[in-house]
């Protein structure tokens, strides 16, 4: 089962992060747009998602907004990390389960993917 | 009665203060002006009122413009000295004794002068912060740049702390990390030199909002009554929010808003609408952009003379606006320049993916008559997509060439400041 579904349309930070993640043992796949955002989670059924804000075609918070509104309950509460450009107070972010501001530590992404997939 | 009464203390005060500047007795200036010595007394220690024709007298024996005694002059002044005590008092200063405001007006002119304008400057300092502060936020060209930085930024810091961090690193990787570290910190490097040069044409530009700024700031606050709005600090913009409300007070008789509530639900097609209502297009735009009836509610309005000079802006949820004097010339608001009374409708999407129904429309009229000039106006309402047209013929617009993130446009006039473009 996929572990982690990124989707980032910066393509050196998806590559940062998936260094770090899979070197953590975490199976991780990549999305760079947030057209069909909703239907890459819907195919991957990963245990978690970490979701940009900031995309192009339709953003980070659009894409939780469909998520969260799926009629299939398992799949609409999948949990997702926010990542974000304006901190805890941008718009969009609430129905994240965490949200975490750019730039970030390495170690503390780490450390918040471990403890969301625990 | 009371307000004669405290307009009275105000003059008595006055007169005195005038008289004791001239070093006039008490019982000369009552003989030159008439009256007896102690109801002069009587006035002057605010116990009795004084006529308009006592003042006129008074005035012409202390050598002083009669408005400087006149109640409503100093009625004026005491207002300003309170709405000043009212501003600058608060919590930490404690509250100031307003009963002695006219006392002190007539004591210390200058100084009530000094107060009063000390509050007004703080007034439009303050004005001018909300407004630096709301451009700062709402601006495109910095929320745009700053998050290429921040990514970039976010790119470097991940990629160095690998590097630094992680132990036996295959070579592969090693060379792209390397790779991508030159190409991200190229890339900070560009953007933030934009910014720098960004914020430098800050110090070349009037720093106040423009009029037109300050009107749309109005408007997107529900269009206070104009002399309780804060975001009209200058008389321009003032007037030119006057000449709003009563063109769209005219435009609200000519089409009230039950009969535009009633054809909005009826069709979706301004056109269509018009034409049921046997109103011109634009009217009906105007209208649909102001009331935003049941299907209208994101509907945005722009609005240009015939040099491309936006005149009025109502922005459309996600649509991009860029600062005032800015604009992508791929809009279709200026085709409908070049074809007026024909109204062209368009998809629009922009650099984000967003896309847009847009009708626009232009108008020509010589309201000097035949031998004056053509004043053509064109405007462009802004809808949300059309479904049905999901697959037809799109516009590729932008906020501005300056943020334009689009590598390939006709209609480019400057560089964009963003690295990817």
């Amino acid at each position: 089962m996929l572990d982690i579904l990124m989707i980032e349309d910066e393509p050196n930070i998806a590559e940062a992060v998936r260094f770090i993640l899979t070197r953590d043992g975490w199976a991780m796949t990549l999305h760079g747009d947030g057209e069909g955002g909703v239907e890459a989670i819907r195919l991957a059924r990963p245990r978690l998602v970490i979701l940009d804000l900031m995309l192009p075609n339709r953003s980070g918070a659009e894409i939780l907004r469909d998520l969260r509104a799926d009629p299939d309950t398992a799949f609409a509460m999948t949990p997702v990390l926010m990542l974000t450009a304006r901190g805890d107070a941008a718009a969009g972010t609430s129905q994240a389960d965490a949200v975490l501001a750019k730039p970030f530590a390495n170690e503390d992404l780490r450390a918040l993917v471990r403890r969301m997939l625990a | 009665m009371s307000g004669r009464t405290q307009n009275n203390v105000l003059t008595g005060t006055r007169i005195r203060e005038r008289r004791l500047a001239l070093s006039r007795r008490q019982a000369d200036v009552a003989r030159a002006a008439g009256i007896s010595p102690a109801y002069l007394n009587l006035i002057e220690h605010n116990r009795r009122p004084v006529s308009d024709d006592l003042v006129m007298r008074l005035s012409e024996v202390l050598e002083v413009p009669a408005d400087e005694l006149l109640e409503g002059h100093e009625e004026v002044r005491l207002a300003a000295l309170r709405e000043a005590a009212a501003r600058l008092g608060g919590a930490d200063i404690g509250a100031p004794e307003t009963a002695l405001a006219p006392d002190f007006l007539a004591r210390f002119p200058g100084w009530a002068a000094i107060l009063v304008a000390h509050a007004r400057r703080s007034e439009a300092l303050e004005a001018q912060l909300v407004s630096l502060s709301d451009r700062m936020r709402q601006d495109p060209y910095l929320l745009t740049t700053l998050h290429e930085i921040l990514s970039a930024v976010t790119a470097i810091r991940s990629t160095a702390s690998i590097l630094a961090d992680e132990a036996a690193i295959p070579a592969e990787w090693l060379s792209r990390f390397h790779a991508n570290l030159d190409q991200d910190s190229q890339r900070l490097s560009v953007t933030a030199q934009a910014l720098v040069a960004y914020l430098d044409s800050f110090e070349a530009e009037d720093t106040t909002a423009t009029p037109q700024e300050e009107v749309e700031a109005w408007m997107g606050a529900g269009a206070p009554p104009l002399d309780r709005s804060p975001d009209l600090a200058s008389d321009a913009a003032r007037a030119m929010a006057g000449a709003h409300l009563a063109r769209m007070e005219q435009e609200r008789r000519a089409l009230p808003d039950a009969t535009l509530v009633e054809a909005a639900a009826a069709s979706h097609d301004p056109l269509m609408i018009a034409a049921r209502l046997g109103h011109p297009p634009d009217l009906v735009m105007r209208r649909l952009a102001a009331l935003k009836p049941a299907g209208f509610e994101q509907v945005g309005l722009l609005v240009c003379d015939s040099a491309g000079a936006l005149i009025l802006r109502r922005p459309a949820p996600g649509f991009p606006l860029p600062r005032p004097g800015d604009a992508c010339a791929l809009w279709p608001l200026y085709q409908a320049l070049a074809a007026p009374q024909t109204a062209l409708s368009h998809s629009v999407e922009t650099p984000e993916g967003r896309r847009f129904l847009t009708l626009s429309y232009a108008t020509r009229q010589q309201p000097e008559g035949v031998q004056g000039p053509v004043i053509t106006q064109a405007q462009m309402l802004i809808m949300p997509p059309d479904p049905a047209r999901a697959a037809g013929p799109v516009i590729r617009i932008g906020p501005a060439c300056r943020i334009c993130p689009r590598k390939t446009c006709p209609a480019r006039r400057e560089p964009s400041i963003l690295a990817t473009a």
